[in-house]
């Protein structure tokens, strides 16, 4: 598939790069804390090339940074992107705790209507 | 009591948020199944939501829509995907346009919520909800948001570019 815009081929290259589960999963762990791909590497059953690879996949979708801090090379998760989703979901919490306050109440004033005080 | 748990997963645009209750589930469930006990619950107080149909059968559908405070009336849809009563339901739930009719360019999310009892008292709740795009989820939080404290929408494209 042809991409028609910039946009278009960057949100391309974002769900390539998160369609595969181990790319996703590294992806967490760089978003909790920054990680070296040795560190990484040691979460999987493969080569520290096919991490390497797998990290470079990431970083072409800008889902990482990568940066080389001595003879390790660290990547962090800070895309905009995932950012932003996070921000979304934080603001989806605060709502589902709402709901979940006044699901609390209607049940806690079922109950005080359903005592027979008379 | 209360919210035990909450779970964010920005790559899998999921939130998992799990609650308790001081209450037997068969009651719990009543809370999603009859409209006018939903509708204490699922809109907030500045955006309360009425439900004109509400159907908790697989297949079933339901038409909602919210009352903001300047009169404005966002229309939702959910499209039901599994209920056993009274532990699991899955649905669908979509942004309506104002006539009730689902908005088929945008991307529904679904919800699932499971029920268990952990004590014949206490019911454990466990809601997911998950979402198809990031734009759709900011569409969807705009609804039963006031004016002034919306999102642009289409912030993420600008992200995108």
């Amino acid at each position: 598939m042809v991409a028609r815009s910039a946009a278009e081929q960057r949100a391309n290259e974002v769900f390539h790069a998160l369609a595969d589960p181990t790319r996703r999963d590294i992806l967490q762990r760089c978003l909790r804390n920054e990680q070296s791909v040795s560190m990484i590497a040691s979460h999987y059953p493969m080569s520290f090339a096919a991490v390497q690879k797998h990290v470079a996949v990431l970083a072409r979708a800008d889902l990482v940074t990568k940066q080389r801090r001595g003879r390790e090379q660290w990547v962090r998760g800070d895309s905009p992107t995932i950012s932003f989703a996070l921000h979304l979901l934080e603001r989806l919490e605060v709502e589902w705790r709402g709901r979940l306050e006044r699901f609390d109440e209607v049940l806690q004033s079922q109950l005080e209507e359903g005592i027979p005080w008379a | 009591m209360g919210v035990t748990n909450v779970e964010k997963d920005p790559t899998e645009l999921t939130l998992t948020i799990t609650a308790e209750f001081n209450a037997p589930v068969t009651r719990v469930w009543e809370l999603w199944e009859i409209p006018r006990q939903l509708e204490r619950w699922w809109g907030p107080p500045t955006y309360p939501a009425t439900f004109q149909s509400h159907d908790l059968s697989p297949g079933g559908t339901s038409s909602y829509f919210m009352t903001g405070p300047e009169g404005d009336q966002p229309h939702g849809w959910w499209r039901v995907l599994i209920a056993e009563p009274p532990h699991r339901l899955v649905f669908e739930n979509g942004i309506a346009d104002d006539s009730g009719e689902p908005n088929p360019s945008i991307p529904s999310n679904t919800v699932r919520a499971e029920l268990s009892e952990p004590s014949p008292t206490t019911t454990r709740m466990e809601a997911v909800t998950t979402f198809q795009t990031v734009a759709s989820m900011e569409m969807m939080l705009a609804m039963g948001m006031e004016e002034g404290m919306k999102l642009a929408i289409g912030q993420i494209d600008d992200l995108l570019r």
